[in-house]
């Protein structure tokens, strides 16, 4: 599939999720119905409905999966290694418990943006430990054992601070924290988390030429001109804004980034160029599925979005972990 | 007698607290074998006991002095708390122990066990039931003339506070989007105060009422409970910027949950407030 069909083709699968995502909900009403509401104010409660619910609750899982899928991708290809994903490693946890900590000390009360900022600060500590850790190639061995060791210790944690917390109902949030949901999300999260996921695309994106060139190894691409330093730079600001902003408002939402660029990387020749903005299209697809599989599987008991995405992410990574055991062994 | 507080003149008041004492005393000197030694475990038990026999408490459970929870915290100031430990109330030698039914079982299992007498109180739903438990704690503490002024007494203001408005909706919507029933207390401090629970009628009542359902059935009122210390996500719904949307520029009723977690004439406060707030639509 060239590049001319496979990018409107994933454009209009995501397009159709967002639609279908706006007219799918507990309430019976019309796809014409709810979509007209939407677009001019009839000044009755279904306007309110999908301006203040559901298209919030959208734009939000087109951002979070579009995030998740690109920083995905981008790991993948700076790493050169197809395991590397935001949630597996521990950076989406790592940004839960940075949100957790701002919102249960009292400063996301205090200043707003507090919020994102310390889930950013998380991803970030995050990121730096992966890139510390794995080293410039990101062994599989190395990449897996620290992601289990940064995610269970930013999982203890997000549970520490939820159970210290004088509030009843926080500590039975640990598993929104850990899993993700987009329910009842309004234009507060949206505003929150935009300028900081619009910043990380940028910068995610800035390295789609660096990453190409570094498919040729090191040496090469800093022979064709690549500054490694910069592009390390760029890749961890981006990761840590977007997925830090992302899991600020929806949780820590795991295997989006695993699955959705392992699903393109065969239209795309494994070039990272074109990976990067289809996997951003993909994961922001895939997310608004799993939403509206949340809704229509299991109305009214709140299934977190995490469980949905694991159960499709985990079998792959299994897979993923058998094909490259040459590896471990 | 708090209860009656804010309803009643002051006259009333006096005249009422002496009269529920004057009958405590009379029932204790009558009633010898009565229970002098009483530890109650559970939140709701603590209040109807305070209210009937509060000589002869040795010991209320840790909440009932939760500003949250109790409506009687301030009285509950005096006494010990426990928190329910088998090995702590056997030690305060209690000739009675007044339980739930749900939380304190396996306590209440030991306690019996070891020859102590334990009543259980299920949870109250209905006001009736409300009345059931006044008189049989009465009779248990043997202050049954003091649970008759108090069921008396309780009547008498919630026939003053019943209201017919016309019609009124509502829906009680409280964190994690768990909307109020019709079997349960909030569902009969609604109808008292004559407002129909549009939740419990749509089939929600008791259970999670997704925050779309509720902007389209376009209630008069929503209200809500008592926000609790810190921040949770459970409770962000209830700043949802639709369901403030959802009733224009009207005002949430705030009721507190100590008002209604408990039956206890502190369910009045709940009446007069709803019915205040009917009455102020128009």
């Amino acid at each position: 599939m060239t590049p001319g069909v496979l990018f409107p083709a994933l454009a209009l699968l995501a397009v159709a999720a967002f639609a279908a995502s706006l007219t799918i909900g507990p309430a019976d009403v019309g796809p014409g119905e709810s979509l007209g509401a939407l677009i001019r104010d009839d000044g009755g409660p279904l306007t309110i409905v999908m301006r203040e619910i559901r298209l919030p609750r959208a734009i939000l899982g087109a951002l979070v999966g579009a995030s998740l899928g690109l920083s995905g991708a981008a790991m993948q290809g700076y790493l050169r290694n197809p395991l590397a994903e935001p949630g597996l490693i521990g950076v989406s946890g790592s940004a839960a418990l940075g949100a957790v900590i701002a919102l249960h000390s009292g400063a996301a009360a205090a200043f707003a943006l507090a919020l994102p900022l310390a889930a950013l600060a998380g991803a970030t500590v995050a990121v730096l430990l992966i890139l510390v850790l794995a080293g410039p190639r990101g062994s599989s061995m190395t990449l897996i054992l620290a992601g289990i060791a940064i995610s269970a210790l930013a999982g203890a944690l997000t549970s520490l601070v939820l159970n210290l917390s004088p509030n009843p109902f926080a500590a039975s949030e640990i598993m929104f924290w850990l899993m993700g949901s987009l329910a009842d999300r309004s234009f507060t999260h949206v505003w929150l988390a935009l300028p900081f996921i619009a910043v990380g695309w940028v910068a995610l994106m800035s390295t789609t030429r660096g990453l190409d060139a570094l498919t040729l190894g090191e040496d090469a691409a800093q022979s064709l001109g690549i500054r490694l330093d910069r592009l390390r730079l760029l890749l961890i600001g981006g990761t840590a804004a977007a997925v830090g902003a992302s899991t600020a408002v929806a949780g820590a939402i795991g295997f989006v980034g695993l699955v959705v660029p392992h699903i393109l990387r065969p239209f795309v020749g494994a070039r990272p160029a074109l990976l990067l903005p289809a996997s951003a299209l993909g994961g922001a697809t895939l997310l608004l599925l799993a939403d509206i599989a949340v809704r229509v599987v299991l109305p009214g008991r709140d299934l977190q979005l995490g469980v949905l995405t694991a159960l499709v992410g985990a079998p792959l990574f299994l897979h993923l972990i058998f094909k490259t055991r040459r590896e471990f062994a | 007698m708090w209860a009656f507080a804010r309803i009643s003149d002051p006259l009333r008041r006096v005249a009422l607290a002496f009269g529920l004492w004057a009958a405590g005393a009379a029932a204790a000197w009558a009633a010898a074998d009565a229970p002098s030694r009483v530890v109650s475990l559970n939140l709701c038990t603590d209040q109807l006991a305070m209210l009937l026999a509060p000589d002869t408490l040795v010991s209320v459970s840790s909440l009932a002095t939760d500003p949250t929870s109790s409506a009687m915290h301030d009285a509950a100031a005096v006494y010990p708390a426990n928190r329910a430990r088998a090995e702590e109330v056997f030690l305060l030698d209690p000739d009675l122990v007044l339980a739930g039914i749900w939380s304190e079982a396996e306590t209440v299992a030991i306690l019996r066990r070891l020859g102590i007498r334990v009543e259980t109180f299920p949870p109250a739903t209905t006001l009736d039931e409300l009345r059931t438990q006044i008189a049989r704690m009465g009779a248990l503490l043997g202050r049954e003339d003091a649970a008759e002024a108090l069921i008396a007494g309780f009547d008498a203001d919630l026939a003053a506070l019943r209201r017919d408005p016309p019609d009124t909706t509502a829906v009680v919507y409280f964190a994690n989007g768990f909307a109020g029933s019709d079997t349960s207390l909030s569902g009969e401090a609604l109808r008292a105060a004559g407002i129909r629970n549009l939740a419990a009628e749509a089939g929600y009542g008791g259970g999670r009422l997704p925050l779309e359902l509720l902007v389209l059935m376009e209630p008069d009122l929503i209200i809500t409970g008592t926000r609790y210390p810190g921040t949770s996500r459970s409770e962000a719904i209830l700043d949802h910027p639709a369901l403030r949307s959802a009733i224009g520029s009207r005002p949430f009723v705030t009721i507190p949950d100590r008002d209604w977690i408990c039956g206890t004439p502190a369910i009045l406060d709940a009446v007069a407030r709803l019915a205040d707030a009917a009455e102020a639509l128009r």
